[in-house]
Order: structure tokens, then C-alpha cells, then sequence
């Protein structure tokens, strides 16, 4: 099967008062048409700017894309004109970010910027996309679409307006939606609500979703594969159900025995990673986790590991990775 | 310990403390916020209760947890405790006497003993001071270190069972990480050797791997310096691993409350075990057998909550009863309490824990 979204090598520079700092570094991964991708990591891993730079959504400047491919069904993004690159967002790729307050316009009605892509993208008249946004409303689970419809982002709940930013995304029917943290900011029964719709709409609809978070609980729920980032580069990458049985990188263990846990017996310690995220203007020389790894050795600090094959299906960037897994508290 | 002995100097008590009974009670507390109208004769038409008639105690050495959706009143009730909020109705109790009834003196020393560590250590602490000033300034707003050297001494031992190196002193808090700043914001609530702290959110806004540092450093504290805290969240594994006991509370009332192990394991109130359904756990093999049986509906607004069971529209158990009653807090033996008609019959939900 192709891939339907293939990020290769990409590079992405900030440009500072201290000179450029590289929040992306080389980052490659796929996404088969229909399938759940998690991205996972901490905040700074670079696994929000891989995403908007996917939409060219990055701030230029200070963000710079400087190298690097990002293919979606073949074309490659990052070298579209302004109007082409219009024609996807929304159109080819939907979009759910973590706040929807602010990603909806407050001064505009629900059923305004609802119909504003449709009509846009697929050419519908105000009517029929009128018709199509009620729809899609009563589809995300929301009753009485036709009072919503004239509603203002205030007059909605938190999980309302996130089911809101689902209907956009699902409205041009796109066979991608990228969804950024999309149920950090809700409610745990709200987000439940929220994810499991997602997974089953995308599931129906044949839709691929990317979903960036940082909570493992979520991924092993909702993803049929993982990447999980640290320091701007792809440190681990496998299929969910491979990675939380033999996780291969000391830092995707490190973040596995950082969470209690529900399912195991109460008083179980925490095993956190010691010091902090690194400094992206000041990398250490070597494998960035190395300073935060208790098995890093003298190679780990002389030479950055790639990502390389350690199973079937799944990867990892560390030279000690055959140990790792034992690393798990069970 | 010799850091706990550097910070162990005598103090000026306020309140004389006690050894006996519970360190905090509440009793009835409601806290009521009214809905005003009209721009030149402002009348108030209605209230939003955002506390209503919770009694609870925290003892001496415990963790108790307040968990519970936004708009539920845990911080309310947070903020009632640290008197911030002047309760409608009810009153809390520290050590023994009502917090409300407090002359100057003895609230300046109930302000010594209580302190607060916040969500976001960024808006809560002064961006104009450095964190020696920061974490200094208790003992200085107290006269509680008069001795400029002594002063610098204890800021740097607080710093340092922090896990904060003395380098940090003269850094300002946008020079620091979130798991920098959380710390700051913890060596200062233990800058007056309180008794108890209300840890309001105090891990939610960091990465997990600091998240699980901070959530030690809280453990390893309250051991060494026999503190009590109040910690309030709404992530459900975190509350149960840090938690002694825990408190669910639902559009201002409270639902249920237990020892945590047996909350977790075998939760009586629908309201408690559809939140513990809803939680996924890192496991896809797990996760593939489980059902989420996920919560319709949506938290009515506590201005005009539900009649009888605030909860009743959106469980799956109510009847008719439930629409005309108002459940009590019902004794179910162990130190177990819920607030349903129907606790003690077979869950509806399916909870994730191990047993105990």
C-alpha cells in the first residue's frame, strides 16, 4: 500500500536571539490511508511543528522549513504555491487543535464558519452547505443542529465546541485529519466521549488520523501505530500494541514507568526520568537523551544512534535498544 | 535530617495547635456566587452553587483527594479552606476552631500554617523576583527570619530539599523550566513549616516525566516534614497514587468518599465509577477487552442544577425517585460514604483497577 502522508527527513529552524534553534530534526514518518498514527512526546519534541509544517501552518518567521519532503498522496507539500497549499488545508486535510476556543472565530456563528469551507472547497451553494453542516452536526452527536447552527462559540461547552471542530474537519470529506492534543483541555468523561467519537468516525468514514499527544493511556487506546518523539527527532516508532510490550528506547520506557497506572495494585513507586527536557539551543553532543539515560555508554555520548530495525515492524534510535525493554516495571 | 533541622527553627505560633481530632472540618460549607442583573438597580436573580453542603475532615498526615470535573467546586472548596472565599453557608474548622471567627493575630498564624500550591507556576509566582526573593519573602512577611544571613541559609536549604541548586537563587522565573518553577512554588509554601498544604492542580500543567519528579518530591516532603495535604485533580491515577483518601464531588455536592484503595476498587456511586470507566490505562492489549461505557450528556449548569439527584440526568440507574430525592451521604460501613439512592447495588460501569 502507498502511504497516503510520507514526512521525509524534515528539518525545522526557529530563528532566535541566540541563532536557530532546530525544533525538528530530520523527523520521517508515514501514514497509511485509514489508519490511527499517535505522535508522543513531551512538550519541545517537535511533535506539533512536524504537524503544522505538514499544513505549512509554521510561523515564517521565525519557523524556517529547511529541508526535507512531506508527501501527500504523492505531491509534495512544501513545494505547492500559496493557492495549491490553500486547496489542502481544510479541503484534503482537516485540522482539530487542543483549544477550540481559540481556534474558532468568537464573532462569527457556528453555521457561518461551518459552511465557509464547504462552499469553498466543494462549490456548495449557502443552502445545501446549510443542509450539509446540520448533518454533520447531528453525525458529531450534537442535538437541535438547526438552533446550533446559529449559535456563537460561547454559547457551547468545551466538548460541544470540540465536536464543533470535528464536524469542520470531517466536512469536505478529507481522507487525513491531524488532530493536535485534541481532548487535552476537557473534561475525562468529555474527552472519552470525544476520542471514542473520533475513532469511530475516522473508523466509518475510511478518514487517516494523526494524533498528537502526550498521554500513553490515550495512545494505547485509540492508535494502531506510535511515534514517539523527543528533542525534535523520532526516537521510537512500532505498531501500538509491539511498542507497550517491548518498548525499545530507554526514553519511551523512562515515560512508561513515569504514569500511575489504574490497572496495577495502588503504591506501586514511580520511577520518573531523572533532570529535565533538553535545551534545543544547547543539544548535548551525542544521543539527545543520553544525559537523562542511566545505561548511556561512551558511544551514546560521542554519536547521535539512528533510527534502526529492532523487530519486525518496529524501530528504535538506540544503541543499547536490545536491553531496554527489560528496563519496565511490570 | 539535618536540612529539616536548618528550617526547624522555633517559630511564632499563632493558633495553639493541637494533636487531637482532625486538622481541617468542614461542616455544611456551601459557597453560593450570585447571578446579578440590571446595570443601574442591580438585583440579584439567582445563584450559581458552586458549593453545596459539603462536611468532610482531613486528618493529621493524610492526603485526602478532591477529584471531580471543571465547574464542580473542588477549588471552591479549596479556596473556602485557605480563606480566600467567605463561605454562604457552613464553616471550616482548623484545628478545632472556626477559621471564620479569627481575630488578626490568630489569622496571620492560620495563614503560616496553611499554604497553597497552585496549578500554573508561571502566573502564581512574581515575574519581578528573583526565586531567592520569591521563596524568602514568607519568612520576611511573617518576621519569622530577621537575620539576613540566617535568611539566605534557609532559603538555600529550602531550595535544596526542593532539589533546586543554590546556583538558581538570582534567576527569574522565565529563566526556569515548568518543573523549575513548580518547585520554586513548593519551597515556598514549606518556607513557613506549615501543616497543611492545598495542592490545587499542583502536577496537571507539567510533561509526564517531570509530572512523576514533582509527584515524589510532594511524597518525599510530606514524610519528612509530617505534612497534611489537600490535593485537588482530576487525573484519576495520579490522585489514587499520591492519596490516602479520596473525595468525588459532582456540581457542588459531594458523591462519594473513601480510603483510596477501596474507592478505586469497588466505587458505589455511578457517578464515581462511569469517571473511572473513562479513564483508558497504557495497554492496548487491556484496552482492546475493555468497554468504556461513556457518560451521556454533559454537567449541568450549577445555576439551575437538577431536582433531587443532581446526577439523576445522566444516569444510567435513576428512576423515579431519584428526580424528587436528594440523596444523603450514606454511611456504607469501612469509612465508605456515598450519596445515591442506590449505592451498594451491582456497578453499572466497569472499573479499571486492580484489586487492592
Amino acid at each position: 500500500m502507498t502511504a497516503l502522508l510520507e514526512i521525509r527527513d524534515l528539518v525545522v529552524e526557529f530563528s532566535t536571539g541566540g541563532g536557530a534553534l532546530r525544533a525538528v530534526n530530520a523527523v520521517s514518518y508515514d501514514v497509511e490511508p485509514g489508519e490511527i498514527v499517535a505522535v508522543v512526546g513531551e512538550s519541545g519534541s517537535g511533535k506539533s511543528v512536524t504537524a503544522l509544517s505538514v499544513l505549512r501552518l509554521v510561523p515564517q518567521p521565525p519557523g524556517r522549513i529547511v529541508s526535507g519532503k512531506i508527501l501527500f498522496k504523492g505531491d509534495d507539500l512544501l513545494a505547492l504555491d500559496d493557492e495549491a497549499i490553500r486547496r489542502v488545508r481544510g479541503g484534503q486535510i482537516g485540522m482539530v487543535f487542543q483549544e477550540p476556543m481559540t481556534s474558532l472565530n468568537p464573532v462569527l456563528s457556528i453555521g457561518r464558519q461551518m459552511t465557509e469551507a464547504m462552499r469553498l472547497h466543494l462549490g456548495l451553494s449557502a443552502a445545501a452547505a446549510r443542509d450539509r453542516a446540520a448533518e454533520l452536526l447531528t453525525m458529531v452527536g450534537i442535538a437541535d443542529p438547526e438552533s446550533r447552527l446559529k449559535a456563537y462559540p460561547h454559547h457551547l461547552s468545551g466538548g460541544m465546541r470540540q465536536r464543533v471542530m470535528i464536524a469542520m474537519a470531517l466536512s469536505c470529506n478529507p481522507p487525513l485529519i491531524i488532530a493536535d492534543e485534541p481532548t487535552t483541555a476537557l473534561d475525562v468523561t468529555i474527552q472519552a466521549q470525544i476520542l471514542e467519537l473520533m475513532r469511530d468516525l475516522c473508523r466509518r468514514l475510511g478518514v487517516a488520523l494523526v494524533i498528537i499527544t502526550h498521554n500513553l493511556a490515550v495512545v494505547a487506546r485509540y492508535a494502531d501505530r506510535v511515534n514517539v518523539m523527543y528533542a525534535g527527532s523520532v526516537v521510537e516508532r512500532g505498531q501500538a500494541r509491539e511498542i507497550y510490550r517491548r518498548p525499545s528506547h530507554p526514553y519511551t520506557v523512562g515515560l512508561m514507568n513515569s504514569v500511575p497506572r489504574l490497572d496495577r495494585p495502588r503504591g506501586a513507586p514511580l520511577e520518573p526520568i531523572p533532570g529535565s527536557p533538553p535545551d534545543l539551543a544547547s543539544l548535548p553532543p551525542g544521543c539527545a537523551f543520553q544525559p537523562r539515560c542511566h545505561m548511556a555508554t561512551a558511544r551514546c555520548r560521542a554519536e547521535a544512534p539512528a533510527l534502526s530495525p529492532v523487530a519486525a515492524e518496529h524501530w528504535s534510535a538506540c544503541f543499547e535498544s536490545q536491553r531496554v525493554a527489560g528496563e519496565l516495571v511490570r | 535530617m539535618t536540612v529539616a533541622a536548618e528550617m526547624d527553627r522555633p517559630t511564632s505560633k499563632g493558633p495553639a495547635a493541637q494533636t487531637e481530632g482532625p486538622l481541617l472540618e468542614l461542616r455544611g460549607l456551601s459557597k453560593h456566587f450570585p447571578i446579578r442583573r440590571g446595570a443601574l438597580i442591580p438585583r440579584t436573580v439567582g445563584a450559581v452553587k458552586a458549593v453545596d453542603n459539603v462536611s468532610l475532615t482531613i486528618r493529621r498526615g493524610e492526603t485526602l483527594g478532591l477529584v471531580g470535573e471543571s465547574g464542580c467546586g473542588k477549588s471552591t472548596i479549596g479556596r473556602c479552606i485557605l480563606k480566600l472565599e467567605t463561605p454562604t453557608a457552613g464553616s471550616v474548622h482548623f484545628d478545632g476552631a472556626d477559621i471564620a471567627a479569627f481575630d488578626g493575630p490568630q489569622t496571620a498564624g492560620f495563614r503560616r500554617r496553611v499554604q497553597a500550591i497552585f496549578q500554573d507556576p508561571f502566573s502564581s509566582l512574581n515575574p519581578r523576583m528573583k526565586v531567592a526573593e520569591i521563596v524568602g519573602e514568607p519568612l520576611i512577611v511573617h518576621k519569622m527570619e530577621p537575620d539576613r544571613n540566617a535568611l539566605d541559609a534557609r532559603v538555600r536549604a529550602l531550595l535544596d530539599v526542593c532539589g533546586l541548586s543554590p546556583r538558581l537563587a538570582d534567576r527569574y522565573p522565565h529563566e526556569m523550566s515548568g518543573g523549575q518553577r513548580q518547585r520554586v512554588g513548593i519551597a515556598r509554601a514549606l518556607a513557613l513549616r506549615p501543616d497543611l498544604i492545598v495542592c490545587d492542580e499542583a502536577v496537571s500543567a507539567l510533561d509526564v516525566s517531570i509530572q512523576a519528579q514533582i509527584i515524589r518530591l510532594l511524597e518525599d516532603l510530606r514524610e519528612e516534614f509530617d505534612l497534611t495535604y489537600l490535593f485537588i485533580g482530576h487525573d484519576l491515577s495520579v490522585v489514587r497514587h499520591i492519596c490516602h483518601r479520596v473525595a468525588v464531588m459532582y456540581l457542588g455536592k459531594l458523591v462519594e468518599i473513601s480510603e483510596s484503595e477501596r474507592l478505586f476498587a469497588d466505587p458505589q456511586h455511578p457517578y464515581t465509577q462511569a469517571l473511572l470507566s473513562a479513564v483508558p490505562v497504557p495497554d492496548p492489549e487491556i484496552e482492546e477487552r475493555r468497554d468504556h461505557q461513556v457518560l451521556k450528556g454533559e454537567i449541568p449548569s450549577p445555576s439551575n442544577p437538577p431536582s433531587g439527584c443532581v446526577f439523576h440526568p445522566r444516569c444510567p440507574l435513576a428512576d423515579q425517585a431519584c428526580t424528587e430525592t436528594v440523596p444523603e451521604l450514606r454511611d456504607l460501613g469501612d469509612d465508605h460514604k456515598a450519596a445515591c439512592l442506590k449505592a451498594g447495588e451491582p456497578p453499572t460501569f466497569q472499573p479499571t483497577t486492580a484489586p487492592p
